[in-house]
Protein backbone atom coordinates (compact mmCIF):
# COMPACT_ATOMS: atom_id res chain seq x y z
CA UNK A 1 0.00 0.00 0.00
CA UNK A 2 1.51 3.37 -0.91
CA UNK A 3 1.42 5.76 2.10
CA UNK A 4 -1.23 3.74 3.89
CA UNK A 5 -4.56 5.17 2.75
CA UNK A 6 -7.11 5.88 5.47
CA UNK A 7 -8.83 3.01 7.24
CA UNK A 8 -12.43 2.45 6.23
CA UNK A 9 -13.31 -0.54 8.35
CA UNK A 10 -11.88 -1.85 11.60
CA UNK A 11 -13.00 -5.04 13.27
CA UNK A 12 -11.59 -5.82 16.68
CA UNK A 13 -11.78 -9.18 18.36
CA UNK A 14 -14.99 -9.97 16.50
CA UNK A 15 -16.52 -13.10 17.99
CA UNK A 16 -19.77 -14.88 17.34
CA UNK A 17 -21.08 -17.96 19.10
CA UNK A 18 -23.98 -20.07 17.96
CA UNK A 19 -25.25 -22.41 20.66
CA UNK A 20 -21.91 -22.39 22.44
CA UNK A 21 -19.90 -23.03 19.26
CA UNK A 22 -17.69 -20.22 18.00
CA UNK A 23 -18.39 -19.51 14.33
CA UNK A 24 -15.97 -16.62 14.51
CA UNK A 25 -13.32 -16.29 17.19
CA UNK A 26 -11.42 -13.07 17.90
CA UNK A 27 -11.33 -11.84 14.31
CA UNK A 28 -9.47 -8.53 13.93
CA UNK A 29 -8.58 -6.70 10.75
CA UNK A 30 -8.42 -3.32 9.02
CA UNK A 31 -9.63 -2.49 5.56
CA UNK A 32 -8.14 0.54 3.84
CA UNK A 33 -9.61 2.89 1.32
CA UNK A 34 -9.32 1.51 -2.21
CA UNK A 35 -8.24 -1.92 -1.02
CA UNK A 36 -9.78 -5.25 -1.98
CA UNK A 37 -9.50 -7.72 0.86
CA UNK A 38 -10.29 -11.36 0.19
CA UNK A 39 -11.82 -13.52 2.89
CA UNK A 40 -10.99 -17.17 2.33
CA UNK A 41 -11.75 -20.38 4.10
CA UNK A 42 -13.53 -23.70 3.83
CA UNK A 43 -17.29 -24.06 4.04
CA UNK A 44 -18.35 -23.04 7.52
CA UNK A 45 -15.12 -21.14 8.25
CA UNK A 46 -17.10 -18.05 9.28
CA UNK A 47 -16.90 -15.77 6.23
CA UNK A 48 -20.61 -15.11 5.87
CA UNK A 49 -20.97 -14.76 9.64
CA UNK A 50 -18.29 -12.07 9.57
CA UNK A 51 -20.03 -10.23 6.73
CA UNK A 52 -23.40 -10.41 8.43
CA UNK A 53 -21.95 -8.77 11.51
CA UNK A 54 -20.25 -6.08 9.42
CA UNK A 55 -23.65 -5.34 7.89
CA UNK A 56 -25.40 -5.14 11.24
CA UNK A 57 -27.57 -8.16 10.45
CA UNK A 58 -26.15 -10.27 13.25
CA UNK A 59 -25.05 -8.91 16.62
CA UNK A 60 -21.52 -9.94 17.66
CA UNK A 61 -21.14 -11.95 20.84
CA UNK A 62 -18.04 -9.88 21.51
CA UNK A 63 -15.85 -7.37 19.73
CA UNK A 64 -16.31 -4.03 18.02
CA UNK A 65 -16.84 -2.83 14.47
CA UNK A 66 -15.97 0.66 13.29
CA UNK A 67 -16.88 1.84 9.83
CA UNK A 68 -15.76 5.27 8.60
CA UNK A 69 -14.52 5.83 12.15
CA UNK A 70 -17.96 5.25 13.65
CA UNK A 71 -19.28 2.48 15.85
CA UNK A 72 -21.56 0.38 13.62
CA UNK A 73 -24.23 -0.43 16.19
CA UNK A 74 -24.79 3.20 17.20
CA UNK A 75 -24.58 4.69 13.70
CA UNK A 76 -26.11 1.87 11.72
CA UNK A 77 -28.22 3.93 9.31
CA UNK A 78 -25.60 6.59 8.68
CA UNK A 79 -22.92 3.99 8.03
CA UNK A 80 -25.11 1.79 5.85
CA UNK A 81 -25.94 4.71 3.57
CA UNK A 82 -22.28 4.72 2.47
CA UNK A 83 -22.00 0.94 2.19
CA UNK A 84 -23.57 -1.71 0.05
CA UNK A 85 -23.74 -5.45 -0.27
CA UNK A 86 -24.33 -8.10 -2.86
CA UNK A 87 -24.38 -11.84 -2.57
CA UNK A 88 -25.07 -14.72 -4.88
CA UNK A 89 -27.54 -15.95 -2.26
CA UNK A 90 -29.92 -13.04 -2.08
CA UNK A 91 -32.06 -11.65 -4.83
CA UNK A 92 -34.24 -8.71 -5.62
CA UNK A 93 -38.01 -9.31 -5.62
CA UNK A 94 -38.70 -11.67 -8.49
CA UNK A 95 -42.13 -10.33 -9.34
CA UNK A 96 -40.86 -6.84 -10.16
CA UNK A 97 -39.15 -5.73 -13.33
CA UNK A 98 -35.44 -5.02 -13.12
CA UNK A 99 -35.93 -1.26 -13.50
CA UNK A 100 -38.63 -1.24 -10.83
CA UNK A 101 -36.37 -2.94 -8.32
CA UNK A 102 -33.50 -0.62 -9.11
CA UNK A 103 -35.74 2.45 -8.88
CA UNK A 104 -36.97 1.38 -5.44
CA UNK A 105 -33.43 0.97 -4.13
CA UNK A 106 -32.22 4.13 -5.86
CA UNK A 107 -34.93 5.98 -3.95
CA UNK A 108 -34.09 4.27 -0.67
CA UNK A 109 -30.45 5.33 -1.07
CA UNK A 110 -31.43 8.80 -2.27
CA UNK A 111 -29.56 8.47 -5.58
CA UNK A 112 -29.66 11.71 -7.60
CA UNK A 113 -30.87 11.30 -11.20
CA UNK A 114 -31.81 7.66 -10.62
CA UNK A 115 -32.83 6.90 -14.23
CA UNK A 116 -29.48 8.02 -15.55
CA UNK A 117 -27.53 6.22 -12.86
CA UNK A 118 -29.41 2.97 -13.48
CA UNK A 119 -28.87 3.12 -17.24
CA UNK A 120 -25.19 3.90 -16.67
CA UNK A 121 -24.67 0.93 -14.34
CA UNK A 122 -26.60 -1.51 -16.53
CA UNK A 123 -24.38 -0.42 -19.42
CA UNK A 124 -21.20 -0.81 -17.41
CA UNK A 125 -22.21 -4.38 -16.56
CA UNK A 126 -23.30 -4.97 -20.15
CA UNK A 127 -26.85 -5.85 -19.15
CA UNK A 128 -28.74 -2.89 -20.57
CA UNK A 129 -31.06 -5.35 -22.30
CA UNK A 130 -32.33 -6.59 -18.92
CA UNK A 131 -33.87 -3.22 -18.02
CA UNK A 132 -37.47 -4.26 -18.70
CA UNK A 133 -37.20 -7.92 -17.83
CA UNK A 134 -38.97 -9.60 -14.91
CA UNK A 135 -36.35 -10.12 -12.21
CA UNK A 136 -37.52 -13.62 -11.26
CA UNK A 137 -37.05 -14.87 -14.80
CA UNK A 138 -33.38 -13.97 -15.05
CA UNK A 139 -30.69 -16.62 -15.14
CA UNK A 140 -28.47 -16.93 -12.08
CA UNK A 141 -25.68 -15.03 -13.77
CA UNK A 142 -27.97 -12.26 -14.97
CA UNK A 143 -29.47 -11.81 -11.56
CA UNK A 144 -26.03 -11.73 -9.93
CA UNK A 145 -25.13 -8.81 -12.16
CA UNK A 146 -28.41 -7.04 -11.44
CA UNK A 147 -27.60 -7.46 -7.73
CA UNK A 148 -24.22 -5.88 -8.37
CA UNK A 149 -25.99 -2.98 -10.01
CA UNK A 150 -28.09 -2.51 -6.89
CA UNK A 151 -24.92 -2.65 -4.81
CA UNK A 152 -23.33 0.21 -6.73
CA UNK A 153 -26.35 2.51 -6.96
CA UNK A 154 -25.28 4.67 -4.03
CA UNK A 155 -21.61 4.88 -5.09
CA UNK A 156 -20.58 3.12 -1.88
CA UNK A 157 -17.25 3.75 -0.18
CA UNK A 158 -17.36 0.24 1.23
CA UNK A 159 -18.68 -2.75 -0.64
CA UNK A 160 -19.20 -6.24 0.76
CA UNK A 161 -19.39 -8.99 -1.82
CA UNK A 162 -20.23 -12.51 -0.68
CA UNK A 163 -19.28 -14.95 -3.45
CA UNK A 164 -20.20 -12.56 -6.26
CA UNK A 165 -18.94 -14.96 -8.92
CA UNK A 166 -20.66 -18.12 -7.69
CA UNK A 167 -22.74 -19.58 -10.53
CA UNK A 168 -21.19 -17.37 -13.20
CA UNK A 169 -19.74 -18.85 -16.38
CA UNK A 170 -15.99 -18.25 -16.89
CA UNK A 171 -16.61 -15.45 -19.36
CA UNK A 172 -19.01 -13.52 -17.16
CA UNK A 173 -16.94 -14.27 -14.05
CA UNK A 174 -14.00 -12.69 -15.81
CA UNK A 175 -16.08 -9.65 -16.70
CA UNK A 176 -17.28 -9.28 -13.13
CA UNK A 177 -13.72 -9.52 -11.79
CA UNK A 178 -12.55 -6.83 -14.20
CA UNK A 179 -15.56 -4.75 -13.27
CA UNK A 180 -14.83 -4.99 -9.56
CA UNK A 181 -11.21 -4.03 -10.23
CA UNK A 182 -12.31 -1.08 -12.31
CA UNK A 183 -14.71 0.18 -9.65
CA UNK A 184 -11.94 -0.03 -7.11
CA UNK A 185 -9.49 1.87 -9.32
CA UNK A 186 -11.88 4.55 -10.51
CA UNK A 187 -13.78 5.19 -7.31
CA UNK A 188 -11.35 4.07 -4.64
CA UNK A 189 -13.93 1.74 -3.10
CA UNK A 190 -12.85 -0.52 -0.27
CA UNK A 191 -14.09 -4.02 -0.96
CA UNK A 192 -14.40 -7.10 1.18
CA UNK A 193 -14.66 -10.11 -1.06
CA UNK A 194 -15.32 -13.78 -0.45
CA UNK A 195 -14.99 -16.50 -3.01
CA UNK A 196 -14.17 -20.16 -3.37
CA UNK A 197 -12.56 -19.50 -6.70
CA UNK A 198 -8.80 -19.02 -6.23
CA UNK A 199 -8.45 -17.48 -9.66
CA UNK A 200 -10.88 -14.81 -8.48
CA UNK A 201 -8.88 -14.12 -5.40
CA UNK A 202 -5.54 -13.97 -7.18
CA UNK A 203 -6.82 -11.61 -9.81
CA UNK A 204 -8.95 -9.38 -7.67
CA UNK A 205 -7.59 -9.18 -4.14
CA UNK A 206 -4.75 -7.00 -2.90
CA UNK A 207 -4.63 -8.86 0.37
CA UNK A 208 -6.12 -12.08 1.70
CA UNK A 209 -7.16 -13.40 5.09
CA UNK A 210 -7.55 -17.14 5.58
CA UNK A 211 -10.09 -18.22 8.18
CA UNK A 212 -10.26 -21.68 9.63
CA UNK A 213 -13.00 -22.54 12.11
CA UNK A 214 -13.50 -18.88 12.83
CA UNK A 215 -9.83 -18.03 13.44
CA UNK A 216 -7.33 -16.22 11.24
CA UNK A 217 -4.63 -18.70 10.11
CA UNK A 218 -2.88 -16.67 7.43
CA UNK A 219 -2.78 -13.13 6.14
CA UNK A 220 -0.92 -11.32 3.37
CA UNK A 221 -0.89 -10.84 -0.38
CA UNK A 222 -1.73 -14.00 -2.32
CA UNK A 223 1.94 -14.35 -3.40
CA UNK A 224 3.24 -13.89 0.12
CA UNK A 225 0.97 -16.59 1.43
CA UNK A 226 1.89 -19.04 -1.32
CA UNK A 227 5.62 -18.39 -0.80
CA UNK A 228 5.46 -18.66 2.96
CA UNK A 229 3.55 -21.92 2.88
CA UNK A 230 5.85 -23.56 0.34
CA UNK A 231 2.85 -24.72 -1.64
CA UNK A 232 2.63 -24.54 -5.40
CA UNK A 233 -0.49 -22.39 -5.59
CA UNK A 234 -3.13 -20.61 -3.58
CA UNK A 235 -5.43 -23.52 -4.27
CA UNK A 236 -2.98 -25.87 -2.57
CA UNK A 237 -2.69 -23.52 0.39
CA UNK A 238 -6.47 -23.52 0.64
CA UNK A 239 -6.65 -27.31 0.67
CA UNK A 240 -3.82 -27.58 3.17
CA UNK A 241 -5.54 -25.17 5.54
CA UNK A 242 -8.95 -26.76 5.10
CA UNK A 243 -7.56 -30.19 6.01
CA UNK A 244 -5.00 -29.42 8.70
CA UNK A 245 -5.93 -25.95 9.88
CA UNK A 246 -2.34 -24.81 9.38
CA UNK A 247 -0.39 -23.12 6.63
CA UNK A 248 3.05 -24.60 7.22
CA UNK A 249 4.17 -28.17 7.73
CA UNK B 1 -38.18 9.33 9.94
CA UNK B 2 -37.27 9.90 6.32
CA UNK B 3 -40.30 10.06 4.04
CA UNK B 4 -38.27 9.50 0.92
CA UNK B 5 -37.39 6.07 2.27
CA UNK B 6 -40.94 5.35 3.41
CA UNK B 7 -42.27 6.25 -0.02
CA UNK B 8 -39.61 4.14 -1.72
CA UNK B 9 -40.77 1.14 0.28
CA UNK B 10 -44.39 1.91 -0.55
CA UNK B 11 -43.44 2.06 -4.26
CA UNK B 12 -42.07 -1.43 -3.94
CA UNK B 13 -45.50 -2.70 -2.84
CA UNK B 14 -47.32 -0.65 -5.46
CA UNK B 15 -45.12 -2.16 -8.15
CA UNK B 16 -45.85 -5.56 -6.66
CA UNK B 17 -49.61 -5.12 -6.79
CA UNK B 18 -49.59 -3.76 -10.33
CA UNK B 19 -47.33 -6.59 -11.46
CA UNK B 20 -49.34 -9.34 -9.80
CA UNK B 21 -53.08 -8.66 -10.10
CA UNK B 22 -53.80 -11.93 -8.28
CA UNK B 23 -52.84 -10.10 -5.08
CA UNK B 24 -55.75 -7.74 -5.74
CA UNK B 25 -58.20 -10.60 -6.19
CA UNK B 26 -57.44 -11.69 -2.65
CA UNK B 27 -58.27 -8.19 -1.44
CA UNK B 28 -61.75 -8.44 -2.87
CA UNK B 29 -62.66 -12.10 -2.95
CA UNK B 30 -62.97 -13.11 0.71
CA UNK B 31 -64.68 -9.93 1.86
CA UNK B 32 -67.26 -10.45 -0.89
CA UNK B 33 -67.87 -14.02 0.20
CA UNK B 34 -68.46 -12.82 3.77
CA UNK B 35 -70.77 -10.11 2.63
CA UNK B 36 -72.83 -12.43 0.45
CA UNK B 37 -73.07 -15.42 2.78
CA UNK B 38 -73.80 -13.52 5.99
CA UNK B 39 -75.98 -10.97 4.24
CA UNK B 40 -78.17 -13.62 2.63
CA UNK B 41 -78.34 -15.62 5.84
CA UNK B 42 -79.55 -12.61 7.80
CA UNK B 43 -82.10 -11.78 5.12
CA UNK B 44 -83.37 -15.35 5.30
CA UNK B 45 -83.64 -15.29 9.07
CA UNK B 46 -85.32 -11.91 9.06
CA UNK B 47 -87.90 -13.01 6.50
CA UNK B 48 -88.73 -16.18 8.41
CA UNK B 49 -88.77 -14.67 11.84
CA UNK B 50 -91.07 -11.98 10.59
CA UNK B 51 -90.19 -8.58 11.86
CA UNK B 52 -90.04 -9.76 15.42
CA UNK B 53 -86.29 -10.18 15.06
CA UNK B 54 -84.69 -7.38 17.03
CA UNK B 55 -81.39 -7.66 15.29
CA UNK B 56 -81.26 -5.78 12.01
CA UNK B 57 -79.11 -6.83 9.12
CA UNK B 58 -77.37 -3.48 9.34
CA UNK B 59 -75.58 -4.53 12.54
CA UNK B 60 -74.15 -7.53 10.82
CA UNK B 61 -73.17 -5.73 7.62
CA UNK B 62 -71.65 -2.88 9.60
CA UNK B 63 -69.71 -5.43 11.62
CA UNK B 64 -68.45 -7.17 8.49
CA UNK B 65 -67.31 -3.97 6.82
CA UNK B 66 -65.68 -2.44 9.88
CA UNK B 67 -64.00 -5.70 10.84
CA UNK B 68 -62.40 -5.65 7.45
CA UNK B 69 -60.88 -2.25 8.16
CA UNK B 70 -59.04 -3.81 11.08
CA UNK B 71 -58.18 -6.99 9.20
CA UNK B 72 -56.81 -5.20 6.10
CA UNK B 73 -54.71 -2.85 8.24
CA UNK B 74 -53.24 -5.84 10.04
CA UNK B 75 -52.63 -7.62 6.73
CA UNK B 76 -50.92 -4.56 5.30
CA UNK B 77 -48.25 -4.89 7.96
CA UNK B 78 -47.94 -8.67 8.27
CA UNK B 79 -48.31 -9.64 4.61
CA UNK B 80 -45.98 -6.89 3.42
CA UNK B 81 -43.33 -8.30 5.71
CA UNK B 82 -44.02 -11.78 4.34
CA UNK B 83 -43.75 -10.49 0.77
CA UNK B 84 -40.21 -9.43 1.63
CA UNK B 85 -39.49 -12.85 3.13
CA UNK B 86 -40.98 -14.72 0.15
CA UNK B 87 -39.05 -12.67 -2.39
CA UNK B 88 -35.85 -12.88 -0.35
CA UNK B 89 -35.74 -9.11 -0.28
CA UNK B 90 -35.52 -8.67 3.47
CA UNK B 91 -31.75 -8.72 3.46
CA UNK B 92 -31.54 -6.00 0.82
CA UNK B 93 -33.81 -3.85 2.95
CA UNK B 94 -31.98 -4.49 6.20
CA UNK B 95 -28.56 -3.71 4.75
CA UNK B 96 -29.94 -0.47 3.35
CA UNK B 97 -30.11 2.66 5.51
CA UNK B 98 -33.70 1.93 6.50
CA UNK B 99 -34.82 2.52 10.07
CA UNK B 100 -37.15 -0.02 11.60
CA UNK B 101 -39.70 2.76 12.08
CA UNK B 102 -39.54 3.66 8.38
CA UNK B 103 -40.09 0.07 7.38
CA UNK B 104 -43.06 -0.27 9.71
CA UNK B 105 -44.63 3.02 8.66
CA UNK B 106 -44.39 1.95 5.01
CA UNK B 107 -46.36 -1.18 5.84
CA UNK B 108 -48.90 1.02 7.67
CA UNK B 109 -49.31 2.91 4.42
CA UNK B 110 -49.82 -0.32 2.53
CA UNK B 111 -52.52 -1.15 5.08
CA UNK B 112 -54.37 2.05 4.26
CA UNK B 113 -54.22 1.32 0.54
CA UNK B 114 -55.53 -2.20 1.07
CA UNK B 115 -58.40 -0.84 3.14
CA UNK B 116 -59.34 1.67 0.48
CA UNK B 117 -59.60 -1.07 -2.14
CA UNK B 118 -61.48 -3.59 -0.02
CA UNK B 119 -63.79 -1.32 1.89
CA UNK B 120 -64.91 0.72 -1.08
CA UNK B 121 -65.81 -2.48 -2.92
CA UNK B 122 -67.70 -3.79 0.09
CA UNK B 123 -69.64 -0.58 0.60
CA UNK B 124 -70.74 -0.60 -3.01
CA UNK B 125 -71.93 -4.20 -2.88
CA UNK B 126 -73.62 -3.78 0.51
CA UNK B 127 -75.48 -0.78 -0.81
CA UNK B 128 -76.56 -2.46 -4.03
CA UNK B 129 -77.64 -5.77 -2.51
CA UNK B 130 -78.97 -4.78 0.88
CA UNK B 131 -79.52 -1.03 0.62
CA UNK B 132 -77.04 -0.78 3.46
CA UNK B 133 -75.55 2.67 3.49
CA UNK B 134 -72.71 2.96 5.91
CA UNK B 135 -72.67 6.73 5.53
CA UNK B 136 -75.93 7.05 7.47
CA UNK B 137 -73.61 6.72 10.46
CA UNK B 138 -72.28 10.10 9.44
CA UNK B 139 -69.13 11.58 10.89
CA UNK B 140 -69.05 8.88 13.60
CA UNK B 141 -67.50 6.65 10.95
CA UNK B 142 -64.25 8.56 11.06
CA UNK B 143 -63.33 7.83 14.70
CA UNK B 144 -64.46 4.20 14.23
CA UNK B 145 -62.32 3.89 11.17
CA UNK B 146 -59.24 5.46 12.77
CA UNK B 147 -59.48 3.33 15.87
CA UNK B 148 -59.78 0.13 13.87
CA UNK B 149 -56.86 1.22 11.71
CA UNK B 150 -54.66 1.73 14.77
CA UNK B 151 -55.71 -1.59 16.23
CA UNK B 152 -55.02 -3.36 12.92
CA UNK B 153 -51.53 -1.88 12.84
CA UNK B 154 -50.88 -3.11 16.39
CA UNK B 155 -52.04 -6.60 15.53
CA UNK B 156 -49.93 -6.45 12.37
CA UNK B 157 -46.79 -5.70 14.34
CA UNK B 158 -47.60 -8.46 16.80
CA UNK B 159 -48.16 -10.95 13.95
CA UNK B 160 -44.83 -9.98 12.41
CA UNK B 161 -43.07 -10.29 15.75
CA UNK B 162 -44.52 -13.79 16.18
CA UNK B 163 -43.35 -14.80 12.70
CA UNK B 164 -39.88 -13.40 13.46
CA UNK B 165 -39.84 -15.35 16.70
CA UNK B 166 -41.16 -18.67 15.41
CA UNK B 167 -39.81 -18.59 11.89
CA UNK B 168 -41.39 -18.91 8.52
CA UNK B 169 -43.25 -22.04 9.58
CA UNK B 170 -45.49 -19.70 11.57
CA UNK B 171 -46.40 -17.57 8.58
CA UNK B 172 -50.07 -18.54 8.70
CA UNK B 173 -50.21 -16.40 11.85
CA UNK B 174 -50.32 -13.45 9.48
CA UNK B 175 -53.92 -14.45 8.73
CA UNK B 176 -54.81 -15.99 12.08
CA UNK B 177 -53.85 -13.37 14.65
CA UNK B 178 -56.88 -11.06 14.23
CA UNK B 179 -59.18 -14.04 14.62
CA UNK B 180 -57.70 -14.87 18.03
CA UNK B 181 -59.54 -11.83 19.32
CA UNK B 182 -62.51 -11.72 16.95
CA UNK B 183 -64.86 -13.82 19.11
CA UNK B 184 -64.23 -11.57 22.09
CA UNK B 185 -64.46 -8.09 20.65
CA UNK B 186 -68.21 -8.02 19.97
CA UNK B 187 -67.99 -7.58 16.22
CA UNK B 188 -71.37 -9.13 15.37
CA UNK B 189 -73.15 -9.27 18.75
CA UNK B 190 -73.30 -7.03 21.80
CA UNK B 191 -70.79 -7.57 24.55
CA UNK B 192 -73.55 -8.91 26.81
CA UNK B 193 -73.75 -12.03 24.64
CA UNK B 194 -70.20 -13.01 25.46
CA UNK B 195 -70.23 -15.78 28.08
CA UNK B 196 -69.00 -16.59 30.70
CA UNK B 197 -69.33 -13.11 32.03
CA UNK B 198 -65.76 -12.68 33.19
CA UNK B 199 -64.62 -12.75 29.56
CA UNK B 200 -66.48 -9.48 29.17
CA UNK B 201 -63.74 -7.80 31.22
CA UNK B 202 -61.22 -9.06 28.73
CA UNK B 203 -63.45 -7.81 25.91
CA UNK B 204 -63.63 -4.36 27.45
CA UNK B 205 -59.85 -4.19 27.55
CA UNK B 206 -59.73 -4.60 23.74
CA UNK B 207 -60.03 -1.40 21.68
CA UNK B 208 -62.26 -2.87 18.91
CA UNK B 209 -64.97 -3.86 21.40
CA UNK B 210 -65.65 -0.21 22.05
CA UNK B 211 -65.77 0.55 18.34
CA UNK B 212 -68.32 -2.16 17.58
CA UNK B 213 -70.44 -1.31 20.63
CA UNK B 214 -70.31 2.31 19.55
CA UNK B 215 -71.25 1.39 15.99
CA UNK B 216 -74.40 -0.42 17.09
CA UNK B 217 -75.36 2.45 19.33
CA UNK B 218 -75.07 4.94 16.50
CA UNK B 219 -77.18 2.71 14.27
CA UNK B 220 -79.83 2.20 16.94
CA UNK B 221 -80.13 5.59 18.59
CA UNK B 222 -78.18 7.90 16.35
CA UNK B 223 -75.98 9.03 19.23
CA UNK B 224 -72.24 8.79 19.32
CA UNK B 225 -71.06 7.41 22.63
CA UNK B 226 -68.07 9.44 23.83
CA UNK B 227 -67.37 6.93 26.55
CA UNK B 228 -66.69 4.14 24.05
CA UNK B 229 -64.70 6.49 21.85
CA UNK B 230 -62.56 7.56 24.77
CA UNK B 231 -61.75 4.00 25.79
CA UNK B 232 -61.10 2.78 22.26
CA UNK B 233 -58.59 5.61 21.76
CA UNK B 234 -56.82 5.24 25.07
CA UNK B 235 -56.52 1.48 24.70
CA UNK B 236 -55.28 1.87 21.14
CA UNK B 237 -52.48 4.20 22.16
CA UNK B 238 -51.41 1.68 24.80
CA UNK B 239 -51.68 -1.22 22.35
CA UNK B 240 -49.76 0.59 19.65
CA UNK B 241 -46.91 1.49 22.00
CA UNK B 242 -46.79 -2.03 23.42
CA UNK B 243 -46.79 -3.74 20.03
CA UNK B 244 -44.16 -1.37 18.64
CA UNK B 245 -42.02 -2.30 21.62
CA UNK B 246 -42.69 -6.02 21.13
CA UNK B 247 -41.85 -5.77 17.45
CA UNK B 248 -38.61 -3.85 17.86
CA UNK B 249 -37.36 -5.99 20.72
CA UNK B 250 -38.18 -9.16 18.77
CA UNK B 251 -36.25 -7.77 15.81
CA UNK B 252 -33.29 -7.00 18.06
CA UNK B 253 -33.48 -10.50 19.52
CA UNK B 254 -33.56 -11.96 16.00
CA UNK B 255 -30.36 -10.05 15.21
CA UNK B 256 -28.78 -11.32 18.41
CA UNK B 257 -29.72 -14.90 17.63
CA UNK B 258 -28.29 -14.44 14.14
CA UNK B 259 -31.54 -15.52 12.53
CA UNK B 260 -32.36 -12.44 10.49
CA UNK B 261 -30.28 -13.73 7.61
CA UNK B 262 -32.04 -17.09 7.72
CA UNK B 263 -35.26 -15.28 6.83
CA UNK B 264 -33.58 -13.56 3.99
CA UNK B 265 -31.78 -16.38 2.27
CA UNK B 266 -33.54 -19.67 2.91
N1 LIG C 1 -27.86 -18.70 12.62
C1 LIG C 1 -27.00 -19.67 12.88
N2 LIG C 1 -27.26 -20.57 13.86
C2 LIG C 1 -26.38 -21.54 14.16
N3 LIG C 1 -25.21 -21.72 13.52
C3 LIG C 1 -24.89 -20.88 12.53
C4 LIG C 1 -25.76 -19.81 12.15
N4 LIG C 1 -25.18 -19.14 11.13
C5 LIG C 1 -24.00 -19.74 10.89
N5 LIG C 1 -23.83 -20.79 11.72
C6 LIG C 1 -22.63 -21.68 11.78
O1 LIG C 1 -21.49 -20.87 11.82
C7 LIG C 1 -20.43 -21.46 11.06
C8 LIG C 1 -19.90 -20.47 10.05
O2 LIG C 1 -20.86 -20.30 9.02
P1 LIG C 1 -20.68 -19.28 7.81
O3 LIG C 1 -21.95 -19.24 7.08
O4 LIG C 1 -20.13 -18.02 8.33
O5 LIG C 1 -19.55 -20.01 6.94
P2 LIG C 1 -18.92 -19.58 5.54
O6 LIG C 1 -17.48 -19.40 5.79
O7 LIG C 1 -19.66 -18.44 4.95
O8 LIG C 1 -19.15 -20.90 4.71
P3 LIG C 1 -19.53 -21.11 3.15
O9 LIG C 1 -18.24 -21.11 2.42
O10 LIG C 1 -20.14 -22.45 3.13
O11 LIG C 1 -20.44 -20.01 2.73
C9 LIG C 1 -21.01 -22.72 10.45
O12 LIG C 1 -20.60 -23.81 11.25
C10 LIG C 1 -22.50 -22.52 10.54
O13 LIG C 1 -23.17 -23.74 10.69
MG1 LIG D 1 -20.81 -18.15 3.15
Amino acid sequence: MPDDPPIVLTAQNLTREFDGVKALDGFSFNLHRGEILGLLGANGAGKTTAMNMLLGLTTPTAGTIQVFGKELQQHRVEVLSRMNFSSAYTSLPGNLRVWQNLRVFARIYGVPEPKKRIAELLDLLEIGYLHDRVTGQLSAGESTRVNLCKALLNKPDLLLLDEPTASLDPDIADKVRKFVRRMQKEHNIAILYTSHNMRDIEEVCDRVIFLHKGRVVAEGTPEEIVNRSEQASLEDVFIKIARSGEVEE
Amino acid sequence: MNFRIVSALVWRYLFLYTRTPMRLVELVFWPMVDLLVWGYLTLFIQENAGHSLPYPIAYLLGGIVLWDVLFRAQQGVAVSFLEDVWTRNLLNVFVAPVRTSEYVVATFGVGIMRILVTVSMMLLVAFMLYQFNVFTMGWALLPFFLNLLLCGWSLGMISTALILRWGQAAESLAWAVPFFIQPFVAVFYPIGSIKPEWIQYFALAMPPTHVFEGMREVMKTGTFNMHHFFWASVLNVIFLAASAWIFSSTLAATRRRGLLTKFATQ
